[in-house]
């Protein structure tokens, strides 16, 4: 088999911006400033700042570490750390191809909102508007019967850009968006908090977000939450820095990058909570009804609550084009690295090239999300598959990966002097504490407090036949898939090129 | 705005955007060191 010469980010701030723009989503948009609120506004920055330094921090340095050391995208990087670890890189792998194939979609509907809001096209009822005209959702969960073309053009859309972009590689078309795309988003959404605080209101809204509840602090849950807002926001967990570390230069810093991104993500996340709060504040002044009414998160906050604030505000079409503008950046920069590692993945294992991959991996992808999602059902699979496979795919596959490398393969000394080689941080026994210790402990409480939820009522009322279609078979598919995959007779890389601590160039 | 929400605001603001500073000041500070052989 052909070896090629690995691709390479071009320069260190071009990785970093692609770093940011994977671990800026919708999450810090649309979940963060409603979990803080939840969880005791101000008082919510103590769990959050903890479980930023003693878990997500920690967690990311790891991902980029294996990376950069096993050079290569999940699948060959576990395989390479250890042969029987390599179902845990396929795992990760069908965790990002099931999280892209419906990311893709909530991409697409902000495009579409962003469009609508410059004549507020939804009129008086937005959430009929939503649900009934735009999505076309059935009355009940079952087997889709219609295909609602409104969601489906501006999907195949996002799927064209997004792959066209992979195709171009990692240095000509994800670095180059990124460069282009996060500036971007951070104008975009500058400009969209400025317009906010300066409406009249905004400041309850930030009294809302900001009073501090301590009483919230002794409250277990919530720091359950924080730790959970922390993992999904910084797309911990299924792979997606591993892949991208892996084509950083031999030399390349790893803990400094790792806590520009970490902090970067939280600081987008408190400039979203800013924004949201101060334009919910507004509405609730409008509305003569207190913020917490109003305060909701995710496709509720986006798509509903918001379309009827711009209908309400003067100047709306320019706030909705920024906030849907700002939602749609955020989830294509996320998107991009998430069917990267679909991508990376296939390519390492099977050395072809990165068009065949980008067009076979990527357009196997694309075709799923196509035919599945713009359906009048979709609305009911996105939501059951979203839930399963963020708590049975993304957190199960973060705690066991991280008890695999720290207890079972005990490669986290290896991993800290590899780190520690070309870093401006240097990694002490705090790092190996945290993974070893803390955050095991903690992924460990969230999925046992997750699957108490699961066994005691059904997820949203849905019907037990969608919860085992869309959400268990998906979850354990995943897991079937990444065993299957494991024991399949690869032709390329793996063993044969484990890069040694030396830094020589791995072969693939 | 209430004092306690200020002071969380400022907080919050100092705390995370000021790790974004340091840990961006730090990293600055740490140049890479060129691979021997660099590779396209």
């Amino acid at each position: 088999m052909q070896d090629r010469p690995r691709e390479q980010w071009g320069t260190r701030a071009g990785f970093l911006l692609a770093a940011i723009g994977s671990a800026i989503g919708l999450g810090n948009i649309w979940r963060f400033p409603y979990v803080a609120y939840d969880g005791g506004g101000g008082a919510f920055l103590v769990p959050y700042l903890v479980a930023l330094l003693t878990a997500g921090i920690p967690l990311l340095i790891l991902e980029y570490t294996i990376g950069h050391k096993y050079r290569g995208a999940p699948p060959t990087a576990f395989l390479r750390m250890s042969k029987a670890a390599q179902p845990l890189g396929w795992w990760q792998v069908g965790v990002s191809f099931v999280i892209a194939v419906y990311y893709a979609v909530i991409v697409a509907w902000a495009v579409r909102f962003a469009g609508f809001s410059i004549n507020k096209q939804w009129g008086n009822d937005p959430d009929s508007f939503f649900f009934n005209d735009f999505l076309q959702v059935a009355d009940e969960p079952g087997a889709p019967t219609s295909y609602v073309s409104g969601v489906a053009w501006p999907l195949i859309a996002v799927w064209v850009i997004t792959l066209g972009v992979l195709l171009l590689g990692v240095r000509k078309g994800i670095e180059r968006a990124n460069r282009i795309f996060i500036p971007l988003l951070v104008v975009l959404f500058l400009v969209l908090v400025v317009r906010a605080l300066t409406l009249p209101g905004a400041v309850d809204g930030l009294n809302a977000l900001f009073t501090p509840d301590w009483s919230e602090i002794t409250n277990g849950s919530v720091w359950v939450a924080a730790y959970g807002q922390i993992f999904f926001s910084l797309s911990i967990g299924f792979g997606i820095m591993i892949t991208y570390t892996s084509y950083l230069r031999r030399k390349a810093d790893l803990t400094g990058s790792a806590l520009v991104a970490g902090f970067s993500n939280s600081s987008f996340e408190i400039l979203a909570g800013i924004g949201v709060f101060a334009t919910l504040g507004f509405m609730a002044g409008a509305a003569g009804v207190p913020v917490g009414e109003l305060a909701t998160d995710g496709i509720g906050l986006a798509f509903v609550a918001f379309p009827e604030i711009i209908s309400n505000m003067p100047a709306g079409a320019l706030f909705g084009v920024l906030f849907f503008g700002s939602l749609a950046i955020a989830g294509f920069t996320s998107l991009i690295s998430i069917v990267q590692v679909v991508v990376g993945a296939v390519q390492d294992r099977t050395g072809i090239g990165r068009v065949p991959a980008v067009l076979g991996a990527g357009g196997v992808t694309a075709l799923v999300s196509i035919a599945l999602f713009p359906t009048n059902e979709g609305m009911y699979i996105l939501d059951v598959v979203d839930r399963f496979i963020n708590q049975y795919g993304i957190a199960l596959a973060g705690l066991v990966v991280v008890i695999a490398v720290s207890w079972i393969m005990r490669k986290l000394p290896v991993l800290q002097r590899h780190a520690n080689q070309t870093s401006a941080v240097p990694l002490g026994g705090w790092w190996r504490i945290m993974l070893g210790l803390i955050t095991p402990i903690v992924l460990g409480w969230m999925m046992w407090d997750s699957l108490r939820t699961e066994l005691s009522a059904n997820y949203e009322d849905y019907p037990t036949s969608l919860l085992i279609s869309a959400g268990w078979a998906v979850a354990l598919g995943v897991i079937v898939f990444a065993v299957i995959m494991s024991v399949l007779p690869w032709k390329h890389g793996g063993r044969e090129t484990q890069p040694t601590e030396a830094g020589e160039e791995a072969k693939n | 705005m209430s004092a306690s929400a200020i002071v969380m605001l400022i907080i919050a603001i100092v705390v995370v955007w000021g790790g974004l500073g340091v840990a961006l000041l730090l990293l600055r500070r740490h140049p890479d060191r060129p691979d021997e052989e660099t590779q396209a």
